[in-house]
């Protein structure tokens, strides 16, 4: 039963990527057709465009949402691949386990990476030459 | 994902290869598999890669430099690829998951209609919509800069 729950979990998660990657996508690599959230010149990996998308608390917030979204959605749809090679009961148990714990552990990382990433931009000077 | 309890999975991966009697479609599936993987994989190291922002632009740049070049870039566009297929292919997976597509049951009358008549043409749309973006995407990576 708790399986059926998470499988909608993996569609909910999924509906959420659509939205943020999509956006990321359009941002990082449609950046010449959709020129959105590139302040600056150049590239969007551009250091003057990172730090301006990392001073905004939406993309901080956002981020963080399409981290945990992502992590979920990948990793139970690996931990779906895996137990449908029919793996023993407790080598089951194990993977869970492993997937809670590594899921949970990247998070934290990534979800404290997009906060220091926030806080140290807050206090780097606004770059002149907005586009 | 549910526990079987008839046959279990006796293929294994082997079942990713051939589409067997489940059609078209069936390729789909084994194509959003394959990709979700490569999306995993890209992600995971993502995350480490982008974490290098909050120590500033030289640590930033010094990260940014490890991937870059023509293989990354080439890496880059089909991880975009991937991205464009698994997530439209994913808008077809959960309308049809959520019963859109399947339509109302109906007397077997002939000329027979089947959900295939509302699905084949959804996964041919959806296949349209997701070369569109791979055209884009091409477009920006390759052409445009």
């Amino acid at each position: 039963m708790r399986d059926q729950r998470w499988w909608t979990w993996h569609i909910a998660a999924g509906a959420i990527i659509l939205v943020f990657l999509g956006l990321h996508m359009v941002i990082m690599h449609l950046d010449v057709i959709f020129r959105v959230f590139n302040p600056h010149p150049g590239h969007p990996i551009e250091w003057a465009n990172v730090v301006e998308r990392a001073k905004s608390g939406f993309f901080m917030v956002t981020y963080i949402v399409l981290l945990g979204a992502a992590l979920f959605h990948g990793l139970y749809g690996l931990r779906t691949i895996l137990f449908e090679l029919n793996p023993g009961a407790g080598l089951k148990k194990t993977l869970s386990l492993l997937f809670v714990v590594g899921g949970l552990a990247l998070f934290v990382f990534g979800a404290w990476a997009a906060w220091a990433s926030f806080q140290f931009a807050i206090t780097q000077p606004a770059a002149a030459a907005a586009l | 994902m549910l526990d079987y309890k008839g046959r279990p999975n006796r293929l294994g991966i082997a079942g990713w290869l051939g589409g067997g009697r489940w059609g078209a479609e069936r390729y789909l599936y084994t194509l959003h598999r394959l990709t979700g993987l490569g999306l995993l994989a890209y992600f995971l190291l993502h995350i480490f890669v982008t974490a290098a922002r909050q120590f500033g632009q030289e640590a930033w740049q010094q990260s940014m430099a490890r991937v870059t070049g023509p293989v990354f870039t080439l890496g880059e566009y089909l991880v975009f690829v991937a991205f464009a297929f698994h997530a439209i292919n994913g808008i077809r997976l959960v309308l049809i998951e959520l019963g859109f597509s399947v339509g109302r049951p109906i007397e077997p009358v002939y000329p027979y209609r089947t959900s295939v008549d509302v699905q084949r043409p959804l996964a041919v749309v959806v296949m349209l919509v997701a070369a569109v973006l791979v055209v884009l995407g091409g477009l920006d990576f390759f052409v445009l800069k």
